[in-house]
């Protein structure tokens, strides 16, 4: 199948998430970090996972990707239930994954060797053609560590793009990047998936990346996670920064920030509640190694 | 790139990165580029400066104001002129047969000890990192073992072992062994969880994962252990050869201490250190042209 089709990236496959829970821990140290999370990932849209950091966007993603198990509900992608990590699902991960000991030929051509589906002289041609869509062509034989941030991203991109995969996972990855660059790479991001149409689910914790990209925004609520609300974004393709002015952008985001505001809230109120009981505990114990921690507690708290 | 064209924004004159002149990089350029950096840096001068302090500090001590504890001590003229003497008071000197067979003996020893250990040592520290089950088995025994001297191990080691030679050896072996398998699977458990979800992700199997991500991903560790192992492979066999030695730098210095020829047990002093230490660089080379990867991060 995969003969057939000349132009590799980003294949379309639906993928839906029933029920989904998903905890980490044991006895008193449990804590539940994915509840009930249901949602589509519709065919050929690129749909965007926003919620307050630390709400476990990362759990989620990884339940998707088959690194986890769930502890409850079903992952199904095209009506089969993902159980372990696979080419069909790729992810895009927040730091960069390149193999540091690999050239950059080597890292985006690693999947097909691995896989050996193809024949050499044809994954050859498919990583030269993928490495000069994303510029980096001059770039083959230069390891990671001497690429920039923005050139290892695009890397990373069509290490995954060349599977194939039928659905594509970024988890923030272009988080860390300066603000030029960010806003480079999700302009590429953009057209890339403009031009291919594949499946996307995107994670990000900033409202105006999200919105920019999505044509469907799920909204997390706060620990333990589920879908808060789905919002359609009707901005017309293909996207323009100049979109960001619009109106309709406007109110878009006026709507998902007052429903990320309110989980905001709620994440801050749960921190200084569980940073009241860490004092009240401290000052039960022994005093001389439990004040200096409890100074930095409720920080720590609020940024959950 | 980017990097050349700022290293000639920034000095046009003096250097040329070799970067620049377009193409790969072959490692001995780098390497010949980072040397004449280094050469104009103040840093080899004052190594020499250490050094030569150090031998003054000497000299004054013992031979010029015999300063007590300093006394009985050969100083560095005696020790020279012996070292470099056609016709050795005590029959060592860079004339001698004798010094070159005592050095070699040694640097045999080591050789098939440290070869060994690698041998074995790597696979198995990489096989712990790879299998939690087989690290289940063997690490308690590992961390019991390890710690262990290797003076405790000479008795043993006589017992088991028929001859000088294969107990010599045998402690040697040891003394590199350990660090070896300790540092390889530190290696292994120092690779980000991320190389491994990205490759099983990619579809790479098992065998493919040891292969291009646990083996590659824990060399900078294995080497770093080897290193190390390197040293503890001269500690243990400068014990072993005290003890049991018949030749060997080793037991030329206990000998010469016993024979009262002190300058003696000095140039075998120098020597294991010289040789200590090119071992230890020539390890680091080895790793080097191994790990590319890192020459060109440290080079760009």
């Amino acid at each position: 199948m995969s003969q057939t089709q000349l132009t590799p990236g980003m294949g379309a496959g639906e993928m839906t998430v029933t029920g989904v829970a998903k905890g980490f821990g044991l006895g008193p140290l449990h804590k539940q970090v994915l509840c009930d999370c249901s949602f589509t990932l519709e065919k050929g849209k690129l749909t965007v996972l926003i919620g307050p950091s630390g709400c476990g966007k990362s759990t989620l993603v990884n339940v998707l990707a088959g690194y986890e198990a769930p502890d409850a509900g079903s992952v199904l992608l095209d009506g089969k239930p993902v159980c372990e990590p696979g080419p069909d699902r790729l992810v895009v991960f927040q730091e960069t994954a390149l193999f540091p000991w690999m050239t950059t030929y080597e890292n985006v051509s690693y999947g097909p060797r691995v896989q050996r589906k193809m024949p050499e002289a044809e994954f050859r041609r498919e990583t030269m053609k993928l490495l000069d869509l994303v510029g980096l062509r001059d770039f083959k034989d230069k390891y990671p560590s001497q690429l920039s941030g923005g050139m290892q991203r695009r890397a990373e991109l069509v290490r995954a793009m060349i599977n194939q995969p039928k659905v594509m996972l970024m988890d923030e990855p272009f988080r860390g990047l300066d603000a030029m660059t960010r806003a480079l790479m999700q302009e590429y991001y953009v057209r890339l998936f403009e031009e291919h149409r594949g499946t996307n689910l995107f994670v990000t914790s900033e409202l105006e990346e999200a919105i920019f990209l999505a044509d469907k925004l799920l909204i997390l609520t706060n620990r333990p996670a589920r879908v808060k609300k789905v919002i359609e974004v009707d901005l017309p393709r293909p996207r323009e920064f100049a979109m960001l002015t619009s109106k309709a952008y406007q109110d878009c985001k006026m709507e998902a920030l007052e429903l990320l505001h309110e989980e905001a809230m709620k994440s801050f109120a749960a921190g200084a509640v569980n940073a009241a009981d860490f004092l009240e505990a401290c000052s039960q114990m022994g005093q001389d190694q439990a004040v200096p921690s409890c100074k930095e507690g409720p920080g720590e708290e609020t940024r959950q | 790139m980017t990097n050349a064209t700022a290293t000639t924004a920034a000095t046009p004159t003096t250097v040329t990165a070799p970067a620049e002149q377009g193409g790969a990089l072959s490692s001995w350029q780098i390497t010949l580029f980072s040397l004449k950096q280094w050469l104009k840096s103040p840093s080899p001068y004052l190594n020499v400066l250490g050094i030569v302090g150090f031998i003054v500090f000497w000299y004054l001590a013992t031979e010029r104001f015999k300063l007590p504890w300093f006394n009985k001590l050969p100083g560095p003229v005696a020790v020279f002129q012996e070292w470099v003497s056609r016709d050795p008071a005590y029959g060592i000197s860079i004339y001698s047969p004798e010094y070159y067979h005592h050095i070699f003996t040694s640097i045999w020893r080591v050789l098939q000890a440290f070869i060994l250990a690698t041998v074995l040592g790597v696979p198995i520290g990489l096989f712990m990192g790879w299998k939690k089950t087989f690290k289940d088995y063997t690490f308690p025994l590992l961390e019991t073992l390890r710690p262990i001297p290797m003076l405790a191990w000479v008795p043993l080691s006589i017992l088991m072992w028929p001859g000088r030679e294969a107990s010599i050896i045998f402690l040697t072996f040891l003394g590199s062994f350990f660090a070896t398998v300790l540092n390889t699977l530190l290696g292994v458990e120092s690779i980000d969880e991320v190389y491994f979800r990205a490759a099983s992700s990619l579809g790479a199997k098992p065998r493919q994962v040891f292969f291009k991500v646990i083996l590659p991903g824990s060399l900078p560790f294995i080497f770093t252990g080897l290193q190390i192992s390197m040293g503890f492979a001269w500690f243990s066999l400068v014990a072993g050869e005290m003890l049991a030695g018949e030749y060997g730098l080793g037991y030329l210095i206990w000998n010469s201490f016993i024979m009262v020829q002190y300058p003696v047990i000095v140039i075998a002093m120098v020597t294991l250190g010289v040789i200590g230490g090119f071992s230890s660089s020539l390890i680091r080379m080895v790793g080097d042209r191994l790990m590319q990867w890192k020459v060109r991060e440290a080079a760009r």
